[in-house]
């Protein structure tokens, strides 16, 4: 229902008002790549550092004539050793997230995927590398990544619940999880956990419709989940509207615990409200500590 | 036709359907609203949560009563229910279909015939020969049967008749034949009914068709002792009845009016009532006839004839001067004699001359003044009539010896004659019998009335004609002369007892009243109306309407006397030659009884109960029923909540949608009074006033928005009691005398206004002719609008007050007036004037109104072109005032806007600076 080039472009717009998002740079030395982060020291990179005194092992080459025809000395300029952060998106794309109470609105799964795309356009313009969890999209930079990861996004799963994957996280690189997380909270704790092991943090975004919010319903009502496989049936649905409610409260609580154990940052999103919301506090989250 | 009380039912086993109502009910009971299938990510958390109750899977009770009465009424709008089921009359043979149709049966004679057509439609199904028989208008001949169809087509001309049937029984007799006879009764009773009765019933069954309603009859009004008695009678059932009696009579223009109306009450079981009228004698003399308010019927009306009607008659005599000796008066005997039957004037004769009496008496009266004389002349060719005596003053005077005075009949000869006296020869004189053309023909002549002395005519040509009464010995006692459309007449004696005994006599009243001086006893008997004939001058229909009678041939006295109406003696008013008499449906004597059937006799109501098919109802009240559970079953079910919910919201919009036009309007004057600064006048409903003031602020604003800042949008007219004033800073009112106070409402709005900051300036606009305490009709309409308003204590304003100098330095606040009397709140009393300061340290608030008279609105008053409407004053010193009337208007407006900038001792230097100090 989604192509890819939709996808794009709406990800674009959302994208184009921010700056651009640079991610945390901690622990760069473990993902040796090149990125646009300054390590503050010299190393391989494009912008100046320092010149130092050409020392014997340096190539003639590499003398900065310019500057070492000021003195007597020979100069050599330094680059700033610069590398580039690893992000990593699990959109959930299971049925759950299909789900839309009103025409007017989008499908958490629309939004989801959108400000998953968004992110990741505001991170390879920052330079980052952006790729998707379980090997499917490796991380790296580029707008040819974008559209790969937008023909990714757009794919949905028949089951009815999302888990993600930790597989292919890199250490101490950062992770981005956009789901529901309505279904069993097991496979996201462990993921989540696995994912501390390694040592990367991230972001949780709940994204609920306003209707799994408030519960509007009466009268004998039969729940059935997106694909049919769940159902519950009940007489006075009306009735459990709080009971429902308290175990919503309990759900968030939990996720919001597991992201304080791991070092993650958690929020809940409702496709009522703006994306733009959601998107600044995803910039929030990860630019933080930078 | 099955029925249950007045219910019938077309169908009834389909009733036995209600025995399943409670199997229905066990059935329907049982089964829960079906489930809604919703597609919910949710449920993931809801797995494993049970309902608390279980009660709610059987169907609510009430939803239960609702479906349950939804097929009660279907089941029996199926059953044919109906109302009132009319069981068709049974019958064989002829019919003859009787009617009073008398006056008592006039008021509801529509319901009457209805009654008879749906008689003759039965008539028609049962194919019967039918006759319908007015018992007032008895058919030629055989008994006119007919096919029920014709007699339908012939209803429209049988009409009651203002009289009661009169030989029925013995038309019947002369028919033979057999039938069954239905008897629309009027429900009086009448001679002969009982004979009809005996006779009918040898003929075939009687039914009678008879509402117990109540009759009532006006009976003639009389006259005692100055006031007009009205009865009425009643058919003598039961509960006390209050109705009204209203007189109707021409007004001085000649339209027909109702001239008074008076209550009457009926008390319980008693069948006569009686009230009162006192009337002045101009009104009641106009009254023609009595009508029982609301009812349509000849017996509630009741013509009045010369009964009622009181001649006026001035008296006056020609002896003032012997006070006391009361029975020697000239007049006393008249007076005894007409105080009954008339009413009596006393005065000059100039001033009784303006009342336009019927008769003037001159009792002994010898000459008029010269005018008095032509005038009284004037108004005996008019038609008035004069009665003169004589005594010893025309004995003795001139008057009429040697010429006719136009006021005396004949010529006197001078000095009179006594006879019988002591100092006379032959005895005293009685009267000669009446001749035949003489007025008092057929007056009994008592023996004992003698005359002494008399005035004696010139004998004369012409006046053989002109005596109408003489003594035994020929002389002429008392003669006529006819003048105009009036008569003068002379009695030759005194009309005291001096002269002769006549007026101590019986005579002497009759006399009196066959000269019409005074009125005739009510009912005249058979023998004085033998031999002559009256023409019916109104006649009276059945419902009591008057119609010309000129068209009608005149009827005999002998009929006329027994004032009995029937065929041949309508009701109505008949002319005589010189009188009327009425002839009224209810005399004095009539009774009213209510027609009593033998209890053999069947009687009927005689209201129509239609048949009403009450089906179509039942069925549309089970859909209606349905349709309502169709909304409760969603609404139990929750199907009404949630995602639905946007529906009821539509629906609600719907219904909003009217107010939301008001709303509109108000938001357009609320957008136009703030969106830019509006000055505003209280609309006080005079049209003038309100577009003067309109004007005056107009060149108000116009004035502000060439010389200040202060840039106003064309001024607004504000209805303070349905317009919200918090808009308006400033609020100019003119008052005038005729407004109306303001509601309790706003009065409450108008307080809010001034506490909350705003200014109203009152204007009475009289300081030309009004100063302060003098009460203006203006001044005390505008204190009684501010009785109830929040106005604090108000001082003149004083020559520091900021109004002096917000704008302009000004000590004076003219409009087209130059008073000095301009109010408005007063000063703080601790407020000092510091020394070396040119004005108090007043630091607080506006005034919440200005109040004078100086009528600022015309002197500021432009009109569309931008002319001034009002002149102020004259010429250059007038246009200075309106000059100052501006700034002072500035002034307020910038006091109002500003508040008390001006007072700030900051602008001290400035100001005395300007001051030249």
């Amino acid at each position: 229902m989604t192509t890819p080039l939709t996808l794009r472009s709406q990800a674009e717009a959302l994208a184009a008002p921010l700056p651009p998002l640079l991610a945390e740079a901690e622990h760069l030395a473990s993902t040796v790549l090149l990125g646009d982060h300054g390590r503050r020291r010299a190393g391989t990179g494009d912008t100046f550092w320092q010149y130092r005194p050409a020392q014997a092992h340096d190539e003639a080459r590499s003398i900065d004539w310019r500057r070492s025809a000021r003195s007597d000395a020979n100069f050599v300029q330094d680059k700033e050793w610069q590398i580039a952060q690893s992000i990593i998106l699990w959109v959930d794309q299971a049925a759950s997230m299909s789900f839309r109470s009103d025409d007017n609105l989008p499908t958490k799964a629309a939004r989801a995927r959108t400000l998953g795309l968004a992110c990741a356009i505001l991170l390879i313009r920052g330079g980052e590398r952006v790729g998707l969890t379980g090997l499917r999209l490796p991380p790296r930079r580029g707008e040819a990544q974008l559209m790969q990861m937008a023909e990714l996004l757009s794919r949905e799963e028949e089951t009815d619940y999302g888990a993600p994957e930790a597989q292919g996280m890199l250490p101490h690189s950062r992770a981005l999880f956009v789901s529901d997380f309505l279904g069993d909270i097991k496979p996201i704790e462990e993921a989540l956990l696995r994912a501390a092991d390694r040592g990367v943090g991230g972001a949780l975004l709940q994204v609920l419709d306003p209707q799994e919010e408030a519960f509007p319903f009466d009268g004998r009502t039969i729940f059935e989940s997106m694909s049919g496989a769940l159902r519950h049936e009940t007489l006075k649905a009306g009735d459990l509207r709080s009971r429902y409610l308290d175990r919503l409260a309990e759900r968030k609580d939990r996720l919001q615990q597991l992201a304080r154990i791991t070092g993650w940052r958690f929020q809940t999103h409702h496709t009522g409200e703006s994306a733009t919301n959601a998107l600044l506090w995803l910039y929030g989250a990860l630019e933080r500590n930078t | 036709m099955w029925s249950i009380g007045s219910i019938g039912f077309a169908a009834p086993w389909l009733l036995l359907g209600l025995i399943a109502l409670p199997i229905l009910w066990i059935l329907l009971r049982t089964v829960p609203p079906a489930p809604i299938r919703r597609r919910f990510p949710g449920v993931a958390l809801l797995l494993g949560l049970t309902d608390d109750e279980n009660q709610t899977d059987r169907t609510p009770w009430w939803l239960l009563l609702l479906r349950v009465l939804a097929v009660a009424a279907a089941i029996i709008g199926f059953a044919g229910p109906v109302l009132n089921p009319q069981n068709a009359r049974e019958g064989t043979g002829d019919l003859v279909i009787l009617l009073d149709g008398s006056w008592a049966g006039a008021n509801n004679w529509q319901s009457r015939i209805d009654r008879v057509e749906t008689l003759l439609v039965e008539a028609a199904l049962a194919d019967r020969r039918t006759a319908v028989i007015n018992l007032n208008d008895l058919p030629v001949g055989d008994v006119p049967f007919a096919a029920p169809s014709e007699w339908r087509n012939r209803l429209p001309n049988i009409l009651p008749q203002p009289w009661q049937p009169r030989d029925a029984a013995a038309w019947f007799a002369q028919n033979d034949g057999s039938f069954e006879t239905y008897w629309i009764s009027d429900g009086l009773d009448w001679d002969g009914r009982s004979d009809l009765l005996a006779e009918l019933e040898t003929r075939g069954s009687v039914t009678v068709f008879q509402t117990p309603r109540q009759t009532i009859g006006l009976r003639p009004a009389r006259f005692e002792n100055g006031e007009v008695i009205v009865s009425a009678t009643r058919t003598p059932i039961g509960n006390p009845l209050e109705t009204s009696i209203t007189a109707v009579g021409l007004d001085p223009a000649g339209v027909e009016r109702q001239l008074v109306t008076v209550p009457l009450g009926f008390n319980a079981g008693e069948p006569v009532a009686e009230t009162v009228m006192v009337l002045p004698p101009e009104l009641r003399n106009r009254i023609t006839r009595f009508e029982v308010t609301g009812t349509r019927s000849a017996g509630a009306v009741s013509l009045t004839d010369d009964a009622l009607k009181r001649r006026e008659v001035a008296l006056i005599a020609g002896r003032d001067e012997r006070e006391g000796l009361e029975l020697l008066s000239p007049l006393y005997y008249l007076r005894e004699a007409l105080e009954p039957t008339a009413d009596i004037i006393d005065g000059t004769l100039s001033d009784i001359l303006l009342a336009n009496p019927d008769v003037i008496i001159l009792a002994d009266v010898a000459s008029l003044a010269g005018s008095e004389g032509e005038t009284v002349l004037e108004w005996v060719e008019n038609g008035g009539m004069l009665l003169r005596f004589a005594g010893p003053r025309l004995a003795a005077s001139d008057q009429g010896r040697n010429q006719i005075d136009p006021l005396l009949p004949v010529r006197l000869r001078s000095g009179g004659r006594s006879v019988g006296g002591a100092m006379s020869w032959g005895e005293p004189k009685t009267l000669a019998p009446f001749s035949t053309e003489s007025p008092f023909f057929g007056l009994p002549i008592p023996d004992d009335v003698t005359v002494t002395s008399q005035v004696m005519a010139q004998p004369d040509p012409t006046l053989a004609d002109r005596v109408i009464a003489q003594l035994s010995d020929g002389t002429p006692l008392v003669t006529r002369n006819l003048v105009g459309e009036g008569q003068i007449v002379l009695v030759h004696v005194t009309a005291n007892a001096e002269w002769s005994t006549l007026p101590l006599s019986g005579l002497f009243v009759q006399m009196l009243e066959r000269l019409a001086v005074s009125t005739r006893p009510t009912n005249p008997d058979e023998t004085e109306l033998a031999g002559t004939t009256w023409l019916p001058n109104e006649v009276m229909d059945a419902y009591g309407r008057l119609e010309d009678g000129s068209a009608l041939p005149g009827v005999a006295g002998e009929v006329l006397a027994g004032r009995v109406p029937g065929p041949d003696l309508l009701p109505g008013l008949y002319t005589g030659a010189d009188r009327q008499i009425a002839v009224n449906v209810i005399d004095t004597e009539t009774v009213l009884n209510v027609a009593q059937w033998p209890a053999r006799i069947a009687v009927e109501g005689m209201q129509i109960v239609r048949e009403t098919a009450l089906k179509g109802w039942l069925l549309s009240a089970a859909v209606m029923l349905l349709l309502i559970d169709v909304i409760a079953s969603l609404a139990v079910g929750g199907r009404l909540r949630g995602p639905r919910a946007d529906v009821a919201a539509a629906l609600a919009l719907l219904l909003m949608w009217a107010p939301d036009a008001q709303a509109q309007s108000a938001d357009d004057f609320a957008l136009r009074a703030t969106s830019e600064v509006v000055l505003a006048h209280v609309v006080t409903g005079d049209a003038e006033t309100d577009e003067i003031a309109e004007a005056g602020l107009l060149g108000l604003s116009q004035t502000l928005f060439r010389r200040t800042s202060i840039e106003p949008a064309a001024p607004i007219g504000v209805n303070i009691e349905t317009d919200e004033l918090a808009f308006f800073p400033f609020l100019y009112w003119p008052v005038t005398a005729d407004q109306p106070l303001p509601s309790r409402e706003a009065y409450a709005k108008l307080n809010r206004y001034l506490r909350t900051g705003g200014m109203i300036m009152f204007d009475t606009r009289d300081s030309d002719s009004a100063r302060f305490g003098s009460g203006s009709p203006e001044g005390q309409k505008l204190q009684a609008i501010a009785r109830s308003l929040d106005i604090p204590a108000i001082e003149r304003i004083p020559p520091d007050h900021v109004l002096t100098r917000t704008f302009y330095l000004l000590q004076d606040f003219p409009g087209r007036y130059a008073s000095r009397d301009v109010w408005v709140e007063a000063a703080p009393i601790n407020a000092e004037q510091i020394e070396g300061m040119p004005f108090r340290n007043l630091n607080d608030g506006v005034t919440p109104v200005i109040i004078g008279g100086n009528d600022w609105a015309r002197a500021w008053a432009v009109d569309d072109n931008g002319r001034r409407m009002f002149p102020v004053g004259r010429g250059m010193s007038g246009e200075r005032q309106r000059e100052i009337a501006l700034r002072f208007g500035v002034n307020v407006i910038m006091h109002v806007l500003t508040g008390n900038y001006k007072s700030d001792q900051v602008h001290v230097p400035d100001l005395l600076d300007r001051l030249g100090q």
